[in-house]
């Protein structure tokens, strides 16, 4: 009997942990932090900035590597994207930027409204909706025969990703982008792309990136050619810092979508990066 | 004569087992001091089991419901220090002694056992006070936690940001189950 008694009451303690892991209710589980930012290499990600975040952007793309020695492989030459972004709501942001390449501005907004989740609830992937509107500001005079709405574009994206596990992350990036003026032997104004990429992180603080955007319905005669970026993001503490290697020198949806003319292989690659840096503007809780 | 010696176990059985109280409202917040940044945030989602028979107590905090200012901080607390995707709940579970259900008010008590914070487990005592108003108990206490004894690795270059030491608060307001 007191046998019994002793052994209850050893087993108790353990007891006691098991009944409290039972009276809990299957919670709904969000997937966070799928990738680092809001920029996969060129493009967007699924990542919404939390409410009340602002998030400064400096990218920076040089000049390709197979301009030769005498052009010091493109570090001579720099095109630059500033942009700031804010989040409205934890799943809302706006932002606007400007990028050297055309003296293109952008705004645009973004809207998270689809969360991956598991545990009382499964959704498999996060998808954010990507809307911006682009207007090219160079040359200054406009060309003869065009009207200043020729210099506009718009483009939509549906960014679907899902976090694979703690290290893997995977993102498709259907997209359209409209361009009011297109010579239109080589080109459709409506451009449809399907982007693909992802991130693969190696320790906590570093992971490998990559992004395609594969065009659709590309005319005969078409100059342009598919964006190709590869990257490493780094992060510290409210930075994240992102090596590029990308054939495209545009910084704007237009512009590394549609127009790229580098070819990754032949050499035409443009290092750069790009700099977030987040600060808190009101208290997210 | 040998029938109702059966019913005896039963009887130690629920002695043993003994009256418990789970919790009603939960408060649970941490504060680390360094010299460029403060960090503070708090959790009332844990739950708790307080035999007050047998004086065991277990409780369990999720990470992912630690709130904080800054949503970037939230984030990497949960993604890069404490990885709250391998390990979702900080636990404890041991026997609290110092107390005595029977008196009312206030009671210096101390809890000993194992504190599982990041999949490290550690055997800690933790100085705290217990009072007890009709049916109803309150726990408070207060107590250091040090990240390295739970693998919470801090990076060089943000020594200045986080210390190595956190301060733990906890209040739990029980009810009989």
């Amino acid at each position: 009997m007191g046998f019994l008694i002793t052994s209850i009451t050893g087993f108790a303690q353990d007891d006691l942990l098991k009944e409290l892991e039972q009276t809990e209710k299957p919670k709904i589980e969000y997937a966070t932090a799928t990738f680092k930012g809001s920029r996969l290499v060129n493009g967007q990600t699924v990542e919404a900035k939390g409410k009340g975040e602002l998030e400064f952007i400096f990218a920076h793309r040089f000049g390709a590597i197979s301009s030769g020695s005498y052009n010091l492989f493109g570090l001579d030459l720099a095109y630059v994207r500033l942009g700031l972004e804010y989040g409205i709501t934890d799943n809302v942001g706006v932002g606007f930027g400007r990028n050297s390449v055309d003296k293109t501005m952008d705004g645009y907004v973004r809207y998270r409204f689809l969360r991956q989740t598991s545990g009382a609830r499964n959704m498999p992937v996060t998808v954010t909706a990507f809307v911006n509107g682009a207007i090219r500001t160079s040359p200054e005079q406009l060309p003869a025969g065009q009207i200043y709405s020729d210099r506009i574009s718009y483009t939509a994206q549906l960014l679907i990703a899902r976090k694979f596990s703690s290290n893997l992350s995977l993102q498709l990036m259907p997209t359209i982008v409209h361009r009011n003026a297109v010579d239109k032997t080589v080109e459709n104004n409506s451009l449809i792309a399907l982007g693909a990429g992802g991130r693969y992180k190696i320790t906590r603080s570093l992971a490998l990136t990559s992004e395609y955007y594969y065009r659709m319905d590309v005319k005969d005669g078409n100059q342009f050619r598919n964006s190709l970026g590869l990257g490493i993001d780094i992060e510290t503490g409210g930075h994240v810092f992102q090596l590029v290697m990308t054939n495209s020198q545009g910084i704007t949806e237009r512009a590394f979508i549609g127009e790229t003319t580098g070819d990754f292989f032949g050499g035409d690659i443009h290092l750069g990066f790009n700099v977030t840096r987040t600060f808190q503007l009101k208290k997210s809780k | 004569m040998q029938k109702w010696l059966w019913f005896l176990p039963f009887l130690f059985v629920q002695a043993v087992l003994g009256q418990k109280m789970i919790l009603e409202k939960s408060y649970v917040s941490f504060f680390s001091k360094a010299a460029i940044e403060d960090i503070k945030a708090e959790n009332t989602e844990s739950v708790s089991l307080f035999n007050i028979s047998t004086n065991e107590i277990v409780f369990s905090i999720p990470i992912k419901d630690f709130k904080f200012d800054k949503a970037l901080m939230k984030e990497h607390f949960n993604e890069k220090y404490l990885e709250s995707e391998k390990f979702p709940k900080a636990t404890f579970s041991g026997n609290v002694s110092g107390f005595r259900k029977e008196i009312k008010g206030d009671q210096s008590v101390i809890a000993k056992g194992k504190m599982t914070i990041h999949g490290v487990t550690n055997e800690i005592d933790v100085p705290g006070s217990i009072s007890k108003d009709g049916e109803k108990a309150t726990i408070k206490a207060i107590f250091k936690i040090k990240l390295a004894d739970y693998k919470v690795k801090i990076p060089q270059l943000l020594w200045k940001n986080i210390a190595d030491q956190v301060e733990v608060k906890i209040e739990f307001f029980y009810k009989p189950q």
